[in-house]
């Protein structure tokens, strides 16, 4: 098992199973988004409240759950890189960084344009809302951290430590509809099987989902051969894998 | 669902039709910054390679 572990730590292996694995991610992320919108947008029933205002749900929940996951991964792979002292972590967290901003902001963004006919307003300082603001604003704050030193080894240090400190943030967005009134409406998908929406609105979000996932990877996978380059290009591995 | 509710939405097209064209430009910006950003880590690698050469 960590044999397996430390393998990861090693930048070519890291290089290369990234450029292997991105036209997977990228397929399945396209045949997942293409059926999604075809389904979401032409098929699916429109709503007895909400009319077909509905269907901004199919980018805003899946954005919404990659803003999560991606900063989930950031606070893991500076944890990772903290405790373990894995350089590779720290390349994983610098190149997540600035996918799950701007999975925040459009989580932001079609949240807002949901709200002005749901609620009557674009923005409210509700919970959820602003939860999600903080975290966006985490997501600046760690990039600009690690931006602001010269040595990029106690910049990746220290916005590791800031995401991990942050990551508070990630409980308290998922939870804020319970714990406060808020104008938001709770989970929708929070357990399988026992999902409020019918088979015919939920598949092509779990689509969506699945889609965003996999775009996820594939840009992730795109963003960290950059990132391993960049922090290897003196070593004589890459000669060889810039030949190929 | 008939092309003019379709693009109509039910009345709500000017809020629905800008969340997925902001989705697709975010969706498209993450693609084009990636790609750019491994293709300039490229070329500061061959300059780098360059420079160990001479």
């Amino acid at each position: 098992m960590w044999t397996w572990f430390y393998r990861l730590a090693s930048p070519p292996f890291v290089y290369r199973t990234a450029a292997a694995l991105t036209p997977w991610f990228m397929t399945v992320a396209a045949l997942s988004i293409g059926y999604g919108l075809i389904d979401g947008l032409g098929f699916a029933p429109p709503d007895y409240q909400q009319g077909d205002a509905y269907r901004i749900i199919y980018v805003h929940a899946p954005s919404a759950w990659m803003s999560l996951f991606a900063y989930t991964t950031l606070a893991v792979a500076g944890a990772i890189g903290l405790i373990w002292r894995i350089k590779m972590a720290y390349a994983v967290a610098a190149a997540t960084a600035p996918i799950g901003a701007s999975f925040t902001l459009l989580a932001l963004v079609t949240g807002s344009l949901w709200g002005r006919p749901m609620w009557g307003t674009y923005w409210a300082w509700d919970p959820r809302l602003t939860s999600e603001l903080i975290l966006l604003f985490l997501y600046i704050g760690v990039m600009s951290l690690r931006a602001a030193f010269e040595d990029p080894a106690r910049g990746d240090r220290a916005a590791a430590l800031l995401a991990i400190v942050g990551v508070v943030n990630v409980p308290i967005i998922h939870f804020s509809v319970l714990w406060w009134n808020s104008l938001h409406q709770g989970a929708t998908v929070a357990k399988i099987g026992k999902s409020e929406m019918p088979g015919s609105m939920l598949w092509p979000l779990l689509a969506m989902l699945l889609g965003f996932m996999c775009f996820y990877g594939a840009v992730l996978c795109m963003r960290l051969r950059g990132e391993v380059l960049n922090r290897e290009r003196r070593s004589a591995w890459v000669r060889e894998a810039l030949k190929s | 669902m008939n092309a003019g509710g379709f693009w109509s939405m039910g009345g709500y097209a000017r809020y629905v039709w800008p969340c997925f064209g902001f989705a697709c430009t975010v969706l498209a910006w993450n693609l084009w910054s990636a790609r750019r950003y491994h293709a300039a880590a490229r070329v500061r690698a061959q300059r780098a390679m360059a420079m160990m050469d001479e």
